[in-house]
């Protein structure tokens, strides 16, 4: 073995490393593929046998998600004006015609509004109760610290009838407070306990500087703990949002129409005109996006936070 | 600038004694070095000053005003701390700006940069002042954490072991310069060290803490010349004084239980008989290690002495420094 630190892995076990993880890579990427191809083909290539790996795309399944179609007879389209939009044209070549825009985009923006706001809400309120426990003499704080996360020791979904019927007694049943509130509560254990471990690592002697320094103890903890803890809270809000928005049980138990968000959703698009997978796969396609822009955005900071670490002497 | 007096501070941790009734006075413009090993108090008696943390007894008073009960950002003290001194979020000169910038200070823009100029001045880093904080050596890291506390014009400054992370030559260097821009300056200083040279260099007066009590507070050379105890006469001087059974030699007082003999106090050439166990080149001294009577003793002996191992010398005590069975001087 020729010149190579003990520490530092041989030209072979990181030729093992990289096959191992490209490997891994396709295999956890073939599904999502297969969605987004999906979402592209044409209905009869979506359910072909053997699967088609190569196809002519189409955007029907876009149009199929975001209108409501009817038939139409052949008298009638008769009667009709030539189609004006190429996604108007997609449709009447079906013998059909678009009655309206479907439900996806509010569901959608429902998805946005309680994922996004309970995500900030679980990282303001988590960033706030890990600071007091990590810097302030809290009576019983391992006790507190025990009784917040032992609210994650049971699935959240265990507690669904009783919160089905606390939601109906208070009005919060379909609604986005009562969606964002419930993600935040489940979400809140996790992010005080990741908060605290990163904020337990910024050492005191910075706010106290800043203390001495003249800033409040509110300033200090804005200037000086906050900008140090971006890591922590950018890959925090990265989980709360994972959670928030992925979550399907509670959905489909709590929203029906006004807050109904796009898991629940989703599947009810197959319903609409037969197997129509390819809405299906778009649906999921263009759910997926916030998240993975989300997490591309803060990925400068979940990379930062694995070299977390104080300027030490 | 103004004079702080501790007034019977005392400060425990549960059951641990940080400080135990400490009275100090730093007149204003004096250099004031508190001596004492790891877990002394050092830092506890820093703190306290600054109002990081509150004394369980006694009062503080900063230019006759009791501050005891104040905030820090009300007191107008800045410190350096031993460790974590600058923003790694921020430039080094965002970091010297961060006490001009707050709410109490609130300096124009215009003066917030003349001062920076002027101390990255003084202290060699103006070359560095568009770093990362994290981009600097350490040297250049203790230098920026110090120009924090000289941006300001606080009562006092608190310094707790700034220079004990950096190498030797540097320390000396920044030995001097901080001697002389705190001269310059007229500026008040709190210094912590257990690097005896700088307590010699740089202080007025010195304060020997031992768990927690002040058990001398003098000018150095009167604590090294009259120290009050074993304890005392050992923060200073290199190499150690050396403590001895005083029936050793003819001549104790009364009462005397041990006999302290920095190199000056021990003749070469009269007395007992010694053996030679070593000769300790340093390069600016030369120690000459003897064992006399089953103790060890070791003194200063020109560089080009003609000693070896196993050769007898002679020594005898003169004006030595004689303890009582407490430890405490006689
Ligand atoms: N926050 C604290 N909690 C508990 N004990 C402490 C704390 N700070 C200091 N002490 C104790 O007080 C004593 C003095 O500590 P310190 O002032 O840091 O000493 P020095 O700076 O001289 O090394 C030590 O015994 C230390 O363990
Ligand atoms: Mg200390």
């Amino acid at each position: 073995m020729s010149g190579h630190s003990i520490t530092e892995p041989t030209r072979r076990q990181k030729w093992i490393a990289a096959v191992l993880v490209i490997a891994y890579t396709v295999i956890i990427l073939i599904p999502l593929l297969w969605i987004i191809s999906t979402g592209f083909k044409s209905p009869s290539d979506a359910i072909s046998y053997p699967p088609k790996v190569i196809f002519t795309p189409s955007l029907e399944g876009y149009v199929n998600l975001f209108t409501t179609q009817t038939r139409i007879t052949p008298d009638m389209e008769a009667t009709l004006p030539p189609p004006e939009t190429w996604y108007e044209r997609l449709v009447r070549e079906k013998g059909m015609v678009i009655a309206g825009p479907s439900r996806y985009g509010q569901r959608f923006l429902n998805s946005v509004i309680i994922g996004f706001g309970s995500t900030f809400l679980s990282v303001f309120l988590g960033t706030l109760a890990a600071y007091a426990f990590s810097r302030f003499r809290v009576p019983i704080k391992d006790d507190l610290l025990f009784f917040i996360l032992s609210t994650r020791m049971m699935p959240p979904i265990a507690v669904a009838i009783p919160i089905f019927l606390m939601y109906r007694q208070l009005g919060l049943s379909d609604t986005h407070l009562g969606m964002i509130l419930l993600y935040t509560a489940v979400n809140l254990s996790l992010s005080v306990w990741l908060l605290k471990g990163f904020i337990d690592e910024i050492p005191r002697e910075y706010e106290e500087a800043a203390l001495i320094d003249g800033y409040t103890r509110f300033q200090a903890f804005r200037k000086v703990v906050l900008p140090q803890a971006a890591a922590g809270i950018a890959s925090t809000a990265i989980f709360c949002l994972i959670f928030a928005w992925n979550e399907y049980a509670f959905a489909v138990l709590l929203t029906s129409g006004e807050a109904q968000t796009a898991p629940p959703f989703i599947p009810t698009i197959i319903g609409v005109g037969g197997q129509d997978w390819p809405a299906v796969a778009a649906g999921a396609t263009l759910f997926l996006l916030p998240v993975m822009i989300f997490t591309i955005m803060l990925r400068k900071h979940l990379l930062r936070g694995i070299t977390f670490g104080a300027v030490r002497k | 600038m103004a004079e702080v007096r501790l007034e019977g501070i005392s400060k425990a941790f549960g059951a641990q004694v940080a400080i135990d009734d400490v009275s100090l006075t730093v007149p204003d413009g004096a250099f004031v070095v508190l001596l004492g090993p790891t877990g002394a108090g050092k830092t506890t008696t820093l703190r306290l000053i600054a109002g990081l943390e509150r004394p369980d007894a006694g009062r503080i008073v900063i230019g006759g005003h009791d501050v005891t009960a104040l905030t820090p950002a009300e007191r107008n003290v800045a410190m350096v701390f031993q460790q974590y001194s600058l923003y790694p979020h921020m430039s080094v000169r965002e970091n010297l700006a961060f006490p001009l910038r707050s709410p109490v200070c609130n300096l124009p823009e215009e003066e917030i940069a003349r001062r920076i100029g002027e101390v990255a001045e003084i202290l060699q880093i103006t070359h560095k002042l568009d770093n990362r904080a994290t981009a600097l050596s350490g040297g250049e890291m203790q230098r920026v954490s110090i120009g924090r506390a000289l941006v300001r014009d606080p009562v006092i400054h608190l310094m707790d072991e700034p220079l004990s992370s950096l190498d030797a030559r540097l320390r000396a260097d920044l030995r001097i310069e901080l001697k002389r821009i705190q001269k310059d300056l007229g500026a008040t200083m709190l210094y912590v060290t257990h690097d005896q040279t700088e307590a010699m260099t740089m202080a007025t007066h010195v304060g020997v803490l031992d768990h927690g009590r002040l058990v001398q507070f003098a000018p150095p050379r009167e604590i090294y010349e009259d120290p009050v105890s074993i304890y005392a006469a050992s923060r200073l001087g290199s190499p150690r004084i050396n403590i001895l059974p005083a029936d050793l030699f003819p001549g104790a007082p009364a009462g005397a239980e041990s006999i302290g003999l920095r190199p000056e106090h021990i003749r070469l050439g009269e007395g007992q008989e010694a053996q030679v166990v070593r000769l300790e080149h340093l390069g600016d001294q030369t120690r000459l290690h003897l064992r006399l009577a089953g103790h060890d003793l070791i003194t200063l002996v020109a560089a080009h002495a003609d000693l070896k191992r196993g050769d007898s010398i002679a020594v005898s005590p003169q004006t030595p420094l004689y303890f009582d069975a407490d430890g405490n001087r006689i």
